[in-house]
């Protein structure tokens, strides 16, 4: 973590209340957490992340998982691609479909619609943009428009997580360390 | 269909007008990555467009003009913020064309 206050500078409270993640869990507390916990009434994206990610959606939550990790690798975020294909591998209970996905998503074994809808999400990460033809391809692969605003949304939560965890520079940890993280994540949400 | 609307709403009234340290024209600057020349605009650039170039040398640069930890905490987040809210309109805009709205 490049500034010390996200690593030391949380209150008593939020102190006492790592100690105890890092005995439940036994691992130490993901730097996402720290973040999120420093100034919560400043920063404080969960109900953004949340109402994004398990908010009613036609999309699964495994699928929105997914565009997570497609839109932080679109990023050259390690961290963020590794925590959210450790969360979709789980939702999905399918690693090697998430796998397939990073590797290629041209031959991943996933549905049209989903396939098509990642293009265009990888596109707006990467040029910052799309246009109304992206927009068409993407609604002539089947997705209905309320899906495409869905995935925009995650991609706002996403672009703004991966910024911060390059910028900040989050420390990796152990994959079970994640695979602790997207339990929780599968179980609780963001709030 | 899930609905971000109130909710980014509500975050980025905090960030560009709730209580910090950075002033709310520095926070503006960032938030719409058009910070005045110097180290502060090299990281809210990088932040902006490729937040994973930042480099320990920009949080550096950035200390030694003169801002303090939370400043540069908080308009780091004002550009990530800006930024992927940028992102999201144009998304929004473009599927609207697409679909014939105005």
């Amino acid at each position: 973590m490049r500034l010390a206050i996200l690593d030391k500078g949380h209150r008593f409270g939020t102190k006492l209340l790592f100690g105890i993640i890092r005995l439940a869990s036994r691992h130490p507390v993901l730097d996402v957490v720290k973040l999120a916990q420093y100034r919560p009434d400043f920063y404080g994206a969960q109900a953004v992340t949340h109402e994004a990610m398990r908010g009613p959606s036609a999309w699964s939550v495994a699928d929105r998982e997914l565009m997570a990790a497609v839109i932080a690798r679109t990023n050259e975020s390690a961290w963020c691609t590794t925590a959210h294909s450790a969360v979709a591998a789980r939702a999905y209970r399918d690693r090697a479909k998430v796998d397939a996905v990073l590797a290629d998503l041209e031959t991943a074994p996933i549905e049209a619609p989903l396939r098509a809808t990642l293009r265009m999400l990888r596109m707006l990460a990467k040029t910052q943009t799309v246009d109304a033809d992206d927009m068409r391809a993407v609604l002539a692969a089947g997705v209905s428009s309320e899906q495409v605003k869905d995935a925009l949304s995650v991609a706002f939560a996403f672009n703004i997580t991966a910024r911060l965890a390059e910028a900040f520079d989050f420390a990796m940890a152990e994959p079970a360390a994640f695979d602790s993280g997207a339990k929780y994540l599968l179980a609780r949400g963001y709030r | 269909m899930s609905n971000i609307t109130q909710a980014r709403e509500a975050l980025v009234s905090r960030i560009l007008e709730g209580k910090a340290e950075a002033s709310s024209a520095q926070r503006r600057a960032a938030f719409v990555n058009a910070v005045a020349d110097g180290p502060l605009r090299t990281l809210v650039d990088k932040v902006a467009r490729h937040a994973h170039q930042v480099t320990d040398e920009d949080i550096a640069a950035a200390r030694a003009s003169g801002l303090t930890e939370n400043e540069i905490y908080e308009l780091v987040v004002c550009a990530a913020v800006g930024a992927a809210g940028r992102q999201l309109d144009a998304g929004l805009a473009a599927l609207a064309a697409a679909v014939g709205e105005k």
